[in-house]
């Protein structure tokens, strides 16, 4: 009798854990389905209103009659060059710090709290880095709203991103490597120089692509530091003003005269924009898959 | 019973040596000589502190934040801890082979002549020379001469072992610690590189941490047996493995513990 008690009692709670397993994948598999869903909604979107524009003109000309024609050629340049200055200014400061970090600080209270610090940057909402770069690079050191002012704004912002990339990549260099040079009466600095960077650039690269793509659709830290609503000409040097894709869709959609009459060029914009970033993110992805595949460690 | 006294032509001397992780003593009071041109062998059980006293000997321990040396380790006479030596110094005339074969993700010809090139030495014939050279004494030319350029991670296990062995050798050291280097290694790999061994102490003052003691018996010389943290007996590796002066000793190479 109690035997067979027992195994109801077994049996219907095997069937309540079952529900609450079907239960909790549901839920997963619905989390999952709703970010795929707002993802493919937000790209399908952009496409269908912005297709419609792009053209070769619209990549290769300048705009016209107030925006409301032409093309957007001289965003792309200057988005370009603002991604470009970002990643030159970003990319040697950020792996000098990761190696300093990883390898040569002394880890304790201090490598904490610039590790805290550094975190925090990251976490820094991009308008404020836009008002502190107007403050520090266009105002008191003079540089004006140019290409300088906005990539080293940029820089900034995008630099938590690759000291967090290249600290990865260089501990996930075995140790066993470093062991193996400095046991061959080999220095640490040109251990870390022949052996440890080498092996972690790959991971290093990953993280400044993954970065190009932020700071390339960035809008708020270029609004006061480098971005123009329209310029003449294209920049002949790194103090000119220039326009970029983000700002450009900002101010089209909510500061020109011809909002509705400029709809479509900023869905075009939108879409070269989208299309960039995720074109810089997919060589990351390539880059990471090729390094996957050699690696034997 | 630790016989140092045995020890006639001494090219390391260990003196009253502590060691500390943090906290934790590893190594209690060793004072321990090592002869030249032979084979010593460190043995005892896991933790007993014999790969610690052999990292001790060309300053590998640095690398570990929080540790502490007491006491002096003399290299020739001069004492490595000294505040003057440079460890890389050190460390260049002081090879080592580890656990785990760890070549460098790069070519087999780029793998022996890293070390040498950080040195200095620049001259592509040169490299090829020193490179055919330490593979041969490696017992590796015959297998690798022809695919020099290809990447050492396609070797086997027991070829990369001596791969690093070969690497170790092309820095010319005088002494060349090996941390249990056949622990990773099938047997065949494993007797290879013990013949090797007996091969190389012509040269070369050779010091091996094995946990395996039919390995210390067939390849060393002299045997040094360690228990937590101490040098607990210390003698012709004959002496050892037939008539230890030590209980201890003889319960760890008999199998009574360990």
């Amino acid at each position: 009798m109690i035997s067979v008690k027992n195994r109801a009692q077994h049996s219907s709670s095997m069937k309540w854990r079952y529900i609450k397993q079907r239960l909790f994948f549901a839920v997963v598999t619905s989390a999952v389905a709703l970010i795929i869903l707002s993802l493919g909604g937000i790209l399908s979107y952009v496409f269908i209103n912005g297709i419609g524009v792009i053209n070769w003109d619209f990549l290769t000309q300048h705009p016209r009659d107030s925006m409301t024609a032409g093309g957007i050629m001289p965003a792309i340049i200057g988005t370009f060059y603002l991604t470009l200055g970002a990643i030159m200014i970003a990319l040697p400061l950020g792996v000098t710090s990761a190696i300093y970090l990883s390898e040569y600080a002394k880890q304790g209270a201090l490598v904490r709290i610039i590790r805290i610090g550094i975190n925090c940057l990251a976490g820094v909402p991009s308008i404020v880095f836009g008002l502190f770069g107007l403050a520090l690079f266009v105002v008191f050191l003079r540089f004006g709203s140019s290409i300088l002012s906005g990539s080293l704004t940029l820089g900034i912002l995008i630099l938590p991103t690759i000291i967090g990339a290249s600290e990865e990549a260089l501990k996930a260099v075995p140790q066993t490597f470093r062991e193996a040079s400095l046991a061959l009466g080999v220095s640490k600095w040109q251990t870390i120089l022949r052996v440890v960077l080498p092996n972690a650039l790959p991971g290093i690269l990953t993280g400044s692509i993954l970065g190009i793509g932020r700071a390339a659709g960035e809008t708020a830290p270029i609004m006061f530091t480098a971005a123009a609503f329209f310029t003449a000409k294209l920049p002949h040097s790194i103090f000119d003003e220039v326009m970029a894709l983000p700002y450009h869709i900002y101010v089209l959609a909510t500061a020109g005269t011809h909002i509705d009459q400029t709809r479509p060029i900023q869905y075009g914009t939108a879409l070269v924009l989208l299309a960039l970033v995720l074109g810089v993110d997919l060589i990351a992805i390539v880059i990471r898959g090729y390094v996957r595949r050699r690696k034997r460690w | 019973m630790i016989n140092n006294g045995i020890i006639n032509n001494k090219i390391i001397e260990v003196r009253d040596v502590h060691f500390y992780y943090g906290g934790f003593k590893a190594l209690t009071d060793v004072t321990m000589d090592f002869e030249k041109n032979k084979v010593t062998a460190l043995i005892g059980p896991s933790g007993c502190g014999k790969s610690t006293l052999l990292r001790l000997l060309n300053r590998m321990n640095d690398l570990i934040d929080g540790t502490r040396v007491e006491g002096r380790v003399l290299f020739e006479g001069e004492n490595i801890y000294d505040p003057h030596v440079d460890p890389v110094e050190v460390r260049r005339r002081i090879g080592m082979v580890f656990q785990k074969p760890n070549p460098f993700p790069k070519s087999i010809f780029s793998n022996i002549t890293y070390g040498p090139r950080l040195s200095g030495m620049t001259r592509r014939d040169e490299l090829g020379a020193l490179a055919e050279q330490s593979l041969r004494r490696a017992v590796l030319w015959d297998e690798v001469k022809d695919i020099l350029s290809q990447s050492a991670m396609m070797l086997s296990g027991g070829q990369q072992q001596r791969l690093c062995i070969a690497r170790a050798l092309a820095m010319k050291p005088d002494i060349l610690l090996m941390d249990e280097p056949t622990s990773a290694l099938d047997p065949i790999s494993t007797a290879k590189i013990e013949e090797l061994i007996e091969d190389l102490k012509k040269t070369y003052t050779i010091i091996i941490v094995t946990h395996n003691m039919q390995q210390a018996a067939r390849v060393s010389d002299y045997t040094g047996f360690f228990y937590i943290g101490k040098l607990i007996e210390y003698n012709a590796t004959e002496k050892i493995f037939t008539k230890p002066d030590v209980k201890q000793t003889e319960d760890y190479i008999t199998g009574r513990f360990g």
